[in-house]
């Protein structure tokens, strides 16, 4: 049962991976991740991983893909150039890059030869097995994780606050406001 | 374990592959984002792997970690392309070449 569910799962994922890298519309794609990490999160719970599956799914595929719908909601779905596909040399850079690291891993896999992997203790990968490592042996990491955050919430403020740039339709608007004061100022009575 | 560990590095290479060429072919900025997530979803994968064949919760705290800084990837750079939408700049990176705002 195990191994059917591995492959369907690694399945699933690998071709929500696809259809994020694919799809022309952004929303697509961001559909298409949600349902990547689900598929990620059943693969943890194959390996055991209960909390890291859990926090998946509540972290990832909860809070973080909930803003990326968000602000592609907020842009429009139409945010790529529509018609104009990436150069060649660019494609076939990419491609040849991907494939190396692909043959680098498969080269690497294939010639190590992996013991039986060692029986988990009990309670491997519970709440409290992760929480009991994370504030001992990494608190440091830890406490680092914590201030990151604070910054990165700190900087979407910052980025996303403020008054409203002054944009090029405003910028026209003005002058034509502004010639039509003058033009007041002229004949002594509004224009229309 | 039901699946020996080098099945799952090669499922996890594959999607890093796959995340690699989103992000080096896509133009907008949105996608590229969404592409670093699946590399670093696959590097994730490799980490619990390697957790479970140690038996150690070393690796599942290290991919705790990894979505942190990731969530706050995420938000710098949603941040990034929001304040782009509101210059009215043409959100594709081939257009974006100059930082100054």
């Amino acid at each position: 049962v195990g191994s059917v569910v591995f492959f369907l799962a690694s399945g699933a994922a690998i071709a929500s991976a696809l259809a994020v890298v694919l799809q022309r519309n952004p929303f697509v794609s961001a559909i298409a991740l949600i349902g990547h990490l689900a598929s990620l999160a059943t693969l943890y719970i194959l390996l055991e991983a209960d909390f890291v599956a859990a926090a998946q799914v509540i972290v990832y595929a909860g809070a973080v893909m909930v803003m990326f719908l968000f602000v592609i909601a907020y842009i429009g779905p139409h945010a790529e150039v529509a018609g104009r596909s990436p150069h060649t040399w660019q494609t076939a850079a990419a491609v040849i890059a991907g494939a190396a690291i692909l043959v680098e891993v498969a080269l690497v896999v294939g010639q190590t030869t992996f013991t039986s992997p060692a029986s988990p203790p009990t309670g491997f990968g519970s709440p409290q097995a992760i929480g009991a490592s994370l504030l001992t042996t990494y608190v440091g990491s830890f406490e680092i994780v914590s201030l990151l955050l604070l910054i990165g919430a700190i900087a979407a403020v910052v980025l996303g606050a403020g008054p409203r740039p002054t944009r090029v339709v405003d910028e026209r608007d003005r002058r034509v406001r502004a010639a039509r004061d003058a033009a007041d100022a002229r004949t002594g009575e509004p224009v229309a | 374990m039901s699946a020996p560990i080098g099945s799952y590095l090669v499922v996890s290479a594959i999607l890093f592959t796959i995340g690699l060429v989103g992000v080096m072919l896509r133009r907008s900025p949105l996608v590229v984002l969404l592409s670093l997530e699946v590399m670093l979803n696959a590097a994730n994968l490799s980490l619990v792997a390697f957790s479970r064949y140690h038996g150690g919760a070393d690796g599942q705290v290290f991919a705790l970690v990894v979505m942190g800084v990731a969530a706050a990837e995420v938000v710098v750079g949603l941040g990034l392309i929001v304040a782009m939408e509101r210059r009215r700049l043409v959100l594709d990176t081939d257009e974006l070449t100059e930082l100054h705002g």
